[in-house]
Order: structure tokens, then C-alpha cells, then sequence
């Protein structure tokens, strides 16, 4: 967050503080960042107090409930839950991240530059209709053939996987939020101060990032928020279908979806993962909305 | 004294029950509710040779023999088993004759004879057919109608064990009249023929819809007058396995669900609902891992994974100390309790199945010795390094270990990893989706033929009860590799002169005791050698509704086989 | 208008050849293979037999070009003789698209798909879109009020709670323990009289109550934030100062500017209505289009999936159109020249 916000400020200081003020003073977003803040430290540092490994069987002791050497349970071959559900979120908040931002920035990106420039709008839709078009299995079981031995030889199992999904997650999930952006920039160029700026003869990168921009961060953010959601659980169906990640790297929709059968057994086993994606979500929502109430120059001034 | 009421109660129980059977009337049990997760997406089975497809076939269409649930075979549409000593199989086991009942008629009324038999091999004989069953015929010479209810097979080579063509649901006789305007490459285009057949069974198709639904009503021409107990039988297709299991054993919506491959506390919690019980029945399927005896290193471009005559050897596996430690350290029954339940028992042989081909041989494998494995490993000059993983001479015991995507599986795999762990060898999972991993594609790299992996995991069985194309396909002329379109069936790459020679006296010896010292020393040499590490020998699992009766689940044959028999419990 | 219209149609065609290109390049890439499901008793040799028998030996711009004439001439040939009762050619040489596993024609399969597909996952999303637009606009209008807070926490969590789960959770609570509602939909059911009708609504309630949750959570996701848009325009203070009562500001004017964003979002969920919902058609047994297109992904049933992909592919062009002719008819600024 606090990235985003300098990147804006070293060109614009004053709106970058303004923009940090207003969003510390929104109640909503201050508990998001808590709860996110919150979330983040405990699935990068939780293993520490924790040390329990994630993949270490104690076949005796499957299948149990809750208790004080296993808070959230064991599964059916004896492995700690709550080891996993760390584990596990640090592997799905790194996808989600990684894939809402290749896929937000793929979005935008397109949808910018086709609802500014008519000339670029018929062909940048068109590649739009295309890839929405694509079947997106295929193409994974495509790119996983080409992709998977070469990535594995340079990057290691676990961190070439990652790119590979993360990449294949952002390229098919991009284009709603073109579709939407194209369809704001569309209608804010008409508005009176585009015009305006446009008529003083200001560039069109300068009225992209000064006007265009802030006015369509409103579907931008709400694109993002639902966009970690999809990629955490469009990650969890690549693993059900064996692209995902190899079985012994769990993440939180592969926790979910192996839960599943055993709901009328163990019920922690689905309670867990499914509580930390929805708090995830929620969270990011919330720092979404106010994200996007401070950006607001009308909600600024006042 | 007090045993007598009991025997009396019991005696009682039995009478009626046999009562309640014998009066069962043709049609007086309503509809029968079956469930397949797998659904049937055709029914003719010489186009599919899917599970499904034969099991759902299996209710129309009719072999001249099957095997009951013990492996046996029993007469379907045929008078007697043809043997040497009853005269049907020629002493120089080159040809089979079989004589067909005469109170056989189709579903249509029309009569079932000899040329329909004659029939049903031309149409899957037909090398551009695509007939699935091909691998049946391919030793078949003629078959001919000797008179309107005599067919002869006669054969190439001589068969020792001739009952391979039309035994079993995998080839049965479909009507002449209805398919002889769809033999060869008309074949695929009668969908009216290949999605209704005409059959002799107890059923008839009334209405089919691919991958969804078959509907069945009794078929009032079939030869035994009281049966089908049911009128009309629903055959559901799609889902998964465990919610097809809940169908049958929480909900009771349905009556029986076929191949519920479950980790086994989700199957236990459901039948304490005390509406239906799981039944498992042992064929000759065994859980198993492949290991890898030459070279799979991406390095080696076109030599990966190929024999070259013995030149490109596994850096460690190769090793036979190796080999027997990775058995060793694994505890089977761990393995079943967590994967399989009643569908699995521990096994140390490719080949338990049928009794009298089952070896004894390897069974310490059976008991899991850490302690002997890391001795082994010692002897073998294989130290744990720092990482406290074994290497020697520069190459770690580190195993790429591969399978398809399934959830018991993937915890098997994981278990394994752990086992392996305390032996110091390091392993790496990973899993392929299962149309990519059994596919042929020789464009991929990760089919099994391939085996771009050190160790891979999947089950194998064998058609029938005999096993002679099943133990040939571990001869040295059947080692995959580009020259051959990785077609062969020898994936671990195994090559062993004494055990070809004991596979060309299989093929020439007859009488099943004779054989079975054959295949049994053949099992025993493959395991031994390490090439192959059985895990678990495994049964389809099937759940049936309390209420329904006459299900002799089996596992030699379509479990479906005896459905005319199967009744309503009141 | 019209112009534009036209002109996109128009170029819409080679769009969607390149598009029928590239989906049969892609899945004549992919690794899996049609023999990959039948059991490994079968030996090598038949395989590569039922291979050929597939017409999978042939050269690759052989089978697009037979596969592109069969679905963009036969089909529709066949369509129309079905249609009018004509016989144009000879109809009985023609070759259709056929499925590898069932070997029936595809469109057929389609057809029968069809309608159990449009029943349950189109009333879903018009439940979806008739519950998420009112809970968007109120919820934007009374932003941060109890009302607010309930609705965000219920469609984050129906958006982030997947639906293999939602839906279990439904079988395991409404038909395992409960015994209200069937878990298994009939797709051979048909509504005669009331008691079928009921019977059918209580089986389509968990479907569509899975369905509608997860398309109504992003749907009121993307209303809310367009309405709070459009709540701070100088326009609403301007009607506002006017005198015009609070409806009439909401329900005309801040209303039809802020459903120019969420139009598209519906129109553009609208193909996969077609396509259907492959996940819940799995859980519930709708064996619908979507479990036709998941099936044959399994069984790696080429013409089955080229031509569902492809037929989805022709939906999402269209409608993208038409959410674009919609843009211009909602909003008066967007000129199309």
C-alpha cells in the first residue's frame, strides 16, 4: 500500500499526504489494513512460535479436533492443520497478490489505452474478445507441457511453478477489468475537465495519470479486491485438476477443496482455510473502499 | 438346549428367505436406482472399452461365458463350458467350440444364432473399426457357424487357454441384423445402433442420453421367466465419488454406486446411517510403484529414459540394494488404513490374484524394517551426507516420484516421502492429471510409457483370470522408447533373458497348475529384482441400499453381472 | 448507430476465425489423449488403432479445415433443413462434428444439454441480478450503515467461499441430514402439474440458491461502487438543489448512470449462463453444457470441447457487442463514429 501511494507521491506530493490522511481516518480500511497486517504477519512469522512442520505425518494422530499441540486439528494422515493453514496462506497471499497485479496492471493497461485512443479501442477489444474466448483448461494443460521442465530446471520446483501459475492466473483473468476500465475512461473522457485539459493541449500521458487514472480507480480497486479472491480460488481449482502446486505445498484453496469430503468428520479441516480466504477478502475489500474514498478528489476537498 | 431356538429361528430365517427369492416375480420390484460418478457415454462396448460403457452394456448385451465372483466361468448363452475333456477344446488347443442354448431370442423377437457370433468377430476384427475388444481377436484365425447353434474358433497359435474371445462383458455377441450396416469405418457414425443395441440380456434401452442418464426396462423376451426382479432399471451418470456414496449409503436416493474410491473413514461415517453397506470384491488390481531403470535425466535430450541395450543405466536406482531398501522401508499397512479401508490389502506380489497364482515368495516386504533398510543402505556404501540425505560418489539418493492426480493417491505419496525420509532419501512429489499421465501422446512428457521420473505410482490388472498377456508385459521386446512410439508395456525397462524364456514356456504350457509355477516364478523374479514394488492389492469398492438383494459384487467380471437375479428385499 | 453496428459485426468474423484457430490449435497442442481413460488392460497396439479410427492420424490443416466446414456449413445446413422441414443437398453424405467418446454428433449433445443448463443457471442469474442491483444501490445509498456492513460481509464471503463448497454444504445440511431436498437433479423430469412443478422447484433451489449467491456477490460488488460514483457528481447535487425528492434522484438519475459500468458486467456473465456453471452442474448432477464441456476435457473428447469452446466463444463476441451497443443507448455522451 504504502508503495502505491509513493509512487503517486514523487510526483505529487500534497495528494499523496492528502490521500494518506484520508485513508487512516476511514474506520473500515483501518481495520481492513489491521486485519490484513494481521494475517500477513501471522502466516510469515506464525511458523516460528508455531514449529510444527507442515509435512510431517503423525499417522497415530489423525483425524483429530482441536487441541493444545494441534489448535486447528490434524488431517486424515496426521498432518497439523494449523502448520498447513500458515504454510498454506503464505503460498495463496503470494499468488494472489502476484496474479491480481500482473492481471490489474494487464487490465488497466489495455483498458486505458482503448477507451483514450480510438484508433487503438477496435483491435485492443477485439484481442479482448479473444482471449475471453480462450478455453482456459486447455490452455493450462498447453502451457504446463511447455513451460513446466524448463521452469523447474531454472527456478526449482516451488518458485517456478509459482511464476508459471501466478503468470498463467494473471494472463486469462485480465480482461474484465479492461472491459470495465475502457467503459469508465470512455465515459470520463467526455467530461468537462478532460476536455478542458485537452484543449490547453496537455499530453495525453499527463491527462491519463492526472484525470483518467484517479477517476477510474474506483472499478479499478473493486477489480482488485475480487481479482485476490479469484486468484486464490482459481489457484485451489488448478491443484484439483493436478496443475497446481505439487500436493505437499498446500495452499489455502487446496486446503478447502481436500477438506471438503470430510466435512461431516473433521469440520475444521474446511472452517479454517475457508475463514482465512474470507477474512483475506474482506479485509481487502475494506482497505480497497477507503483506498478509493481518499483517492476521490470530490471526497478530498471536502 | 438353548442352541435349539436359535437353529430353529435360524432354519426359519433361511426357509423364508429362500421363499421370498423363489417367488420373485418377473417385473415385481419397481425401479431399480443405480448410480455412476463415471457415467456411460456409449453402449456399445467394442467402441468404448471403458469401464462404464461395458458395465452399463453389460444389462442388454451378453458374453457366451462370464466369470462369477470367484474368478469361475459359467455358462451365459452357451450350453456347457467347452473343455478338452467334454470335446470342446482340440487337443492341439487350436480350436474352441461352443454350443449355444436354443430358448436364446433377441429383445426383438428375432432368434440368437451362430451368425451372429460370426458376426460380432468380423465386426471387431476389422482393422479399421477401432474395435477396443481387438486384443481379444488378435490370435483368432476364423470363427465360423458350424451350424445354426455351433461356433468354432479356431486360432494362429495354439492357446493353452482358448476362453479369451466373447468370455466376460469386455466382449460380447451383438445382433447381426441391427449393426451390418455399421461394420468398419462405418462404425462410429450409427449413433441409433451404438446408443440403443439389441441385446439377449435381462434389460432393454428405452432412452439414452450420453454422460447423463440410461434408462432400462425389463426385457420380456428373456429366457428365464421370473426374472428380472425389476421392472425398469434408472442408471445415473456425473459427480463425484463421495457424494455418489452418500446418495447410496445417507441419503438412500439411490440404490447402488459403483467405484468409490474414498479414503476410508468417509465411507465408514456414512454407513453408520445404517441405510446401505459398502461391498469390495479383489480382482487382480495392484497398486504399484515402477521404478525407473535407465537414465531419466533431461540432460540425455533423446536418450532419456530409453534401454540402449543396457548402456544408459539409472544412476542409483540401477542399484539393487537401492531398490530393495526404498520396499523395505515402506509400511503397506499404514498405506491401506489410510487410503483404502476394506478395499485394500497388503500385498508383495504383482500377480495375488486368482489363489492359485498367488506367490508367497517376497512376502517380507509385507513388514516394514527401517532398521534393515538402513543397513542395506550402509553396506551398499551409500552415506548420509550433511543434509543427512545418502550419496555416494557424487549422486544423492534424491527420487522424483510421479503419479496421476487423485486425492488417495497424492497421500499415499505423501506417506511414502515420509517413510523414505527416515532411510535418507530425498523425494520430490509431483502429480499429472490423469488424461495426460495414461494418454499416449508421444508429444508430452508426461505420460507414464515416458516415465521422465525416478519412481512412478499407478494400478495395473489383467482381463479375465489369466494372466499370460499381463506377466508378457514385462519382456525385454515390449521396453517403450521412440522407436517403437513408446507403445510398449515394459515401463520399468526390465530385461531379463531367463524371464523371457519362462514367458515363452507360459505361452506353450497348458493346464492351470502347470501355469500357475510359471507365473508365480516370473512374479517373483520381477519383484525380487525390485523393478517392481507392490503396494496394495486393491478391490472395487461398491455401496448397495440394505433393501436391495442378489448382489454378488464382483470383481472378475461387470459387477453388474448377475443384475437379473438382484430383487427387492421386503 | 446502425453503421457501427454493422461495422463491428462485420468485423466480427475474422475475429471469430482467428479465435476458431486458435481454440483448435490449442487443444490439437494439448497432451491428453482420447485412450487415456480406458483401462490399461487394453494393449498399446488397439490404442494406437482407435487413434487412427479417431482420424487422428492426419495432417493438421486437413482436420481444421473439415472440422471449420462441418461446423460453419453442415451445421447450420442442418439446422435450417430442421427448422423449415426442407431438404437442401444431400444431407444423408454430410459430415457432421462428432464427439470421440460417444461418437454422436456434438451439436446434438448440446442440444440435449441445453435446456436442463438454461433453467437452472438462468434463473440463477436472474436471481443474482434481480438480489444483487437493489442491495448495491441501497447499500451505496446508506454507505457505512448497518445495512452496508451485513451486505459487504455476506457478498465477500459468497464471492470468496467457493462454490464446491458452498454446495456440499447445502447437500450435507439440506438433503443428508435434513431430508428436504434431493441432492440428485432428474434431468429426465417434466413439469405436467403442480406437484411436478414443485418437485422441480425444490430440485433447482440448491443449485440455484449456490449460483445466485456467487453471481450476486460480484455483481452488487461492482452496483455499489458504481452508485457511490455517481452519488458524489456535481449532477445529483445539482438535482438535488433542484428539489427533486430523493427517488427520483436514486432511481433516475444517479440509477441509470451508474448501471452503464454494471450493464456490462451483466452482459458479459450472460455466455457463461450458456456455457453453464461447470462446478455446480458437477456437485448437483445438472449434467448440463458445462459438465459436456468438463467431461470431455476429461476424456480428452476433442471435437466435443473445440466446438463447446468455439459456440462460447461466438456468445462472448456477441454479447460483448451488445454490451457495447447498450453503452451507447444508456449513455448519451458516448458517440460510436
Amino acid at each position: 500500500m504504502t508503495d502505491a501511494v509513493s509512487v503517486l507521491g514523487s510526483q505529487h506530493r500534497s495528494l499523496a499526504r492528502d490521500v494518506w490522511h484520508q485513508f487512516w481516518r476511514h474506520k473500515g480500511a483501518l481495520g481492513g489494513a489491521a486485519v490484513f497486517i494481521l494475517i500477513a504477519v501471522a502466516v510469515l512469522f506464525g511458523s516460528m512460535t508455531h514449529g510444527v512442520d507442515p509435512q510431517y505425518l503423525d499417522y497415530k494422530a489423525k483425524n483429530q479436533g482441536m487441541s493444545l499441540a494441534h489448535p486447528m486439528g490434524t488431517d486424515n494422515l496426521g498432518r497439523d492443520m494449523f502448520a498447513r493453514v500458515l504454510a498454506g496462506g503464505r503460498l495463496s497471499l503470494a499468488v494472489g497478490v502476484a496474479a491480481m497485479a500482473l492481471s490489474l496492471s494487464l487490465g488497466s493497461g489495455v483498458g486505458v489505452l482503448a477507451g483514450f485512443f480510438q484508433r487503438l479501442d477496435g483491435p485492443l477489444m477485439r484481442l479482448t474478445d479473444l482471449f475471453l474466448a480462450l478455453p482456459v483448461l486447455p490452455l493450462l494443460l498447453v502451457s504446463i507441457m511447455l513451460f513446466r521442465d524448463p521452469l523447474r530446471s531454472v527456478l526449482g520446483p516451488e518458485v517456478g511453478l509459482f511464476v508459471l501459475i501466478v503468470a498463467v492466473i494473471g494472463i486469462t483473468s485480465w480482461m474484465q477489468t479492461a472491459r470495465i476500465v475502457r467503459g469508465e475512461v470512455l465515459a470520463v473522457k467526455q467530461r468537462e475537465f478532460v476536455l478542458a485539459a485537452r484543449s490547453v493541449g496537455t499530453r495525453p500521458h499527463r491527462i491519463i495519470v492526472r484525470h483518467v487514472l484517479p477517476n477510474a480507480l474506483s472499478p479499478i480497486t473493486v477489480s482488485a479486491t475480487l481479482g485476490i479472491a479469484q486468484a486464490i480460488i482459481t489457484e485451489s481449482a488448478l491443484s484439483f485438476l493436478g496443475l497446481g502446486f505439487p500436493s505437499d505445498f498446500p495452499t489455502w484453496g487446496r486446503l478447502l477443496y481436500d477438506g471438503v469430503p470430510f466435512l461431516g468428520l473433521t469440520p475444521a479441516r474446511v472452517v479454517w482455510p475457508g475463514l482465512a480466504i474470507s477474512l483475506t477478502v474482506l479485509s481487502i475489500n475494506y482497505m480497497g473502499d477507503g483506498l478509493r474514498d481518499a483517492m476521490d478528489p470530490r471526497m478530498r476537498r471536502r | 438346549m438353548r442352541l435349539k431356538p436359535r437353529l430353529f429361528i435360524l432354519t426359519l430365517a433361511a426357509i423364508l428367505s429362500l421363499v421370498s427369492a423363489a417367488a420373485g416375480e418377473r417385473g415385481s420390484d419397481g425401479q431399480l436406482k443405480m448410480l455412476y460418478w463415471q457415467a456411460p457415454s456409449i453402449l456399445n462396448p467394442f467402441l468404448s472399452g471403458g469401464t462404464k460403457d461395458i458395465h452399463a452394456a453389460s444389462l442388454v448385451l451378453e458374453p457366451l461365458a462370464r466369470y462369477d465372483e470367484q474368478g469361475g466361468m459359467v455358462p451365459a448363452l452357451v450350453v456347457e463350458i467347452p473343455t478338452v475333456e467334454n470335446g470342446g477344446v482340440s487337443t492341439d488347443f487350436l480350436s474352441i467350440t461352443w454350443r449355444l442354448r436354443d430358448d436364446v431370442v433377441w429383445s426383438d423377437g428375432s432368434p440368437f444364432t451362430a451368425a451372429d457370433v460370426a458376426f460380432t468377430a468380423a465386426y471387431c476384427m476389422d482393422p479399421e473399426g477401432g474395435c477396443s475388444a481387438a486384443s481379444r481377436f488378435q490370435d483368432v484365425k476364423a470363427v465360423e457357424a458350424v451350424d445354426s447353434h455351433t461356433v468354432r474358433i479356431t486360432f494362429k497359435v495354439p492357446m493353452p487357454f482358448p476362453y479369451v474371445p466373447f468370455v466376460g462383458s469386455v466382449s460380447p455377441v451383438i445382433q447381426e441384423k441391427q449393426f451390418e450396416a455399421c461394420t468398419g469405418a462405418r462404425a462410429p457414425a450409427c449413433a441409433e445402433q451404438n446408443f440403443g443395441p439389441v441385446g439377449t440380456g435381462p434389460f432393454k434401452v428405452t432412452e439414452f442420453r450420453p454422460n447423463d442418464i440410461v434408462l432400462y426396462e425389463l426385457n420380456d423376451r428373456y429366457r428365464d421367466p421370473n426374472q428380472p426382479a425389476f421392472s425398469s432399471v434408472l442408471l445415473k451418470g456425473g459427480g463425484d465419488a463421495v457424494s455418489a456414496a452418500r446418495a447410496v449409503l445417507k441419503t438412500g436416493e439411490f440404490d447402488y454406486a459403483w467405484n468409490l474410491q474414498v479414503e476410508p473413514e468417509i465411507l465408514a461415517a456414512m454407513a453408520t446411517a445404517g441405510r446401505g453397506e459398502v461391498v469390495s470384491a479383489f480382482g487382480s488390481m495392484v497398486e504399484r510403484l515402477v521404478v525407473q531403470l535407465t537414465n531419466p535425466d533431461p540432460a540425455l535430450d533423446d536418450k532419456r529414459s530409453t534401454y540402449q541395450d543396457g548402456a544408459n543405466p539409472h544412476p542409483f536406482l540401477s542399484d539393487a540394494a537401492v531398490r530393495r531398501a526404498l520396499s523395505m522401508a515402506i509400511d503397506r499397512e499404514i498405506l491401506v488404513a489410510a487410503g483404502y479401508g476394506p478395499a485394500g490389502r497388503v500385498t508383495c506380489s504383482v500377480l495375488p490374484a486368482p489363489a492359485v497364482y498367488a506367490s508367497t515368495v517376497n512376502d517380507w516386504c509385507k513388514i516394514q524394517d527401517i532398521a534393515g533398510a538402513n543397513k542395506l543402505l550402509d553396506d551398499a556404501g551409500w552415506v548420509r551426507g550433511r543434509d543427512d540425505i545418502r550419496a555416494k560418489d557424487g549422486v544423492r539418493l534424491s527420487i522424483l516420484y510421479q503419479t496421476s492426480t487423485n486425492s488417495v493417491r497424492q497421500g499415499t505419496q505423501a506417506l511414502i516421502k515420509q517413510m523414505w525420509r527416515e532411510i535418507g532419501v530425498e523425494t520430490e512429489l509431483k502429480n499429472i492429471n490423469a488424461s495426460v499421465f495414461f494418454g499416449g501422446d508421444p508429444s508430452s512428457p508426461d505420460t507414464y510409457q515416458k516415465f521422465y521420473a525416478d519412481i512412478q505410482m499407478y494400478t495395473n490388472s489383467f482381463d479375465g483370470t489369466d494372466p499370460q498377456n499381463y506377466m508378457q508385459g514385462w519382456i525385454c521386446d515390449e521396453i517403450p522408447g521412440p522407436e517403437n512410439q513408446w507403445l510398449g508395456q515394459n515401463i520399468p525397462r526390465y530385461c531379463d533373458a531367463a524371464y523371457d524364456e519362462l514367458a515363452r514356456s507360459l505361452s506353450k504350457t497348458a493346464g492351470t497348475e502347470q501355469r500357475a509355477v510359471i507365473a508365480r516364478e516370473m512374479n517373483d523374479r520381477l519383484v525380487g529384482h525390485g523393478a517392481l514394488i507392490p503396494l496394495v492389492h486393491r478391490g472395487e469398492v461398491a455401496a448397495r441400499a440394505l433393501s436391495l438383494g442378489g448382489v454378488r459384487h464382483n470383481a472378475w467380471d461387470a459387477t453388474v453381472w448377475n443384475i437379473q437375479e438382484w430383487h427387492r428385499l421386503k | 448507430m446502425l453503421r457501427y453496428a454493422a461495422r463491428r459485426l462485420l468485423f466480427s468474423i475474422p475475429t471469430l476465425l482467428v479465435i476458431s484457430f486458435i481454440v483448435f490449435a490449442l487443444l490439437d497442442l494439448a497432451p491428453n489423449d482420447p485412450t487415456a481413460q480406458l483401462p490399461l488392460t487394453i494393449p498399446p497396439e488397439t490404442r494406437q488403432a482407435i487413434r487412427e479410427n479417431l482420424g487422428l492420424g492426419q495432417p493438421f490443416h486437413v482436420r481444421y479445415l473439415r472440422w471449420l466446414t462441418q461446423f460453419m456449413v453442415h451445421e447450420p445446413l442442418n439446422l435450417a433443413e430442421r427448422m423449415w422441414g426442407v431438404e437442401i443437398g444431400n444431407s444423408e453424405e454430410r459430415l457432421r462434428v462428432r464427439s470421440w467418446s460417444t461418437r454422436a454428433p456434438v451439436v446434438d449433445l448440446i442440444a440435449t444439454r441445453l435446456p436442463q443448463t438454461l433453467t437452472v443457471v438462468g434463473v440463477s442469474y436472474l436471481v443474482a441480478v434481480l438480489l444483487a442491483v437493489p442491495v448495491g444501490v441501497f447499500s451505496a445509498y446508506r454507505q457505512y450503515s448497518i445495512f452496508d456492513h451485513v451486505g459487504t460481509f455476506v457478498t465477500t464471503v459468497g464471492f470468496s467461499v467457493p462454490t464446491f463448497f458452498t454446495g456440499t454444504v447445502l447437500i450435507v445440511v439440506f438433503s443428508a441430514t435434513l431430508g428436504w431436498l434431493p441432492s440428485i437433479y432428474d434431468t429426465t423430469h417434466q413439469v405436467t402439474d403442480f406437484d411436478s412443478f414443485v418437485y422441480q422447484v425444490r430440485q433447482m433451489v440448491m443449485p440455484v440458491m449456490v449460483l445466485g449467491l456467487y453471481n450476486a456477490a460480484q455483481l452488487s460488488r461492482f452496483t455499489r461502487s458504481a452508485v457511490l460514483d455517481n452519488l458524489n457528481q456535481e449532477y445529483v447535487r445539482t438535482a438535488r438543489a433542484k428539489g427533486l425528492t430523493e427517488p427520483v434522484v436514486i432511481l433516475v438519475h444517479v440509477l441509470r448512470n451508474s448501471l452503464i459500468p454494471v450493464v456490462t458486467v451483466i452482459a458479459l456473465g450472460l455466455p457463461s449462463t450458456f456455457a453453464g456453471a461447470i462446478i455446480t452442474e458437477q456437485i448437483f448432477r445438472i449434467n448440463g453444457v458445462g459438465q459436456l464441456l468438463i467431461g470431455a476435457i476429461e476424456s480428452a473428447d476433442i471435437p466435443t470441447v473445440q466446438t463447446v469452446t468455439f459456440i462460447f466463444a461466438v456468445l462472448i463476441v456477441v454479447f460483448n457487442l451488445l454490451a457495447d451497443l447498450l453503452y451507447g443507448v444508456l449513455d448519451p455522451r458516448i458517440r460510436y463514429d
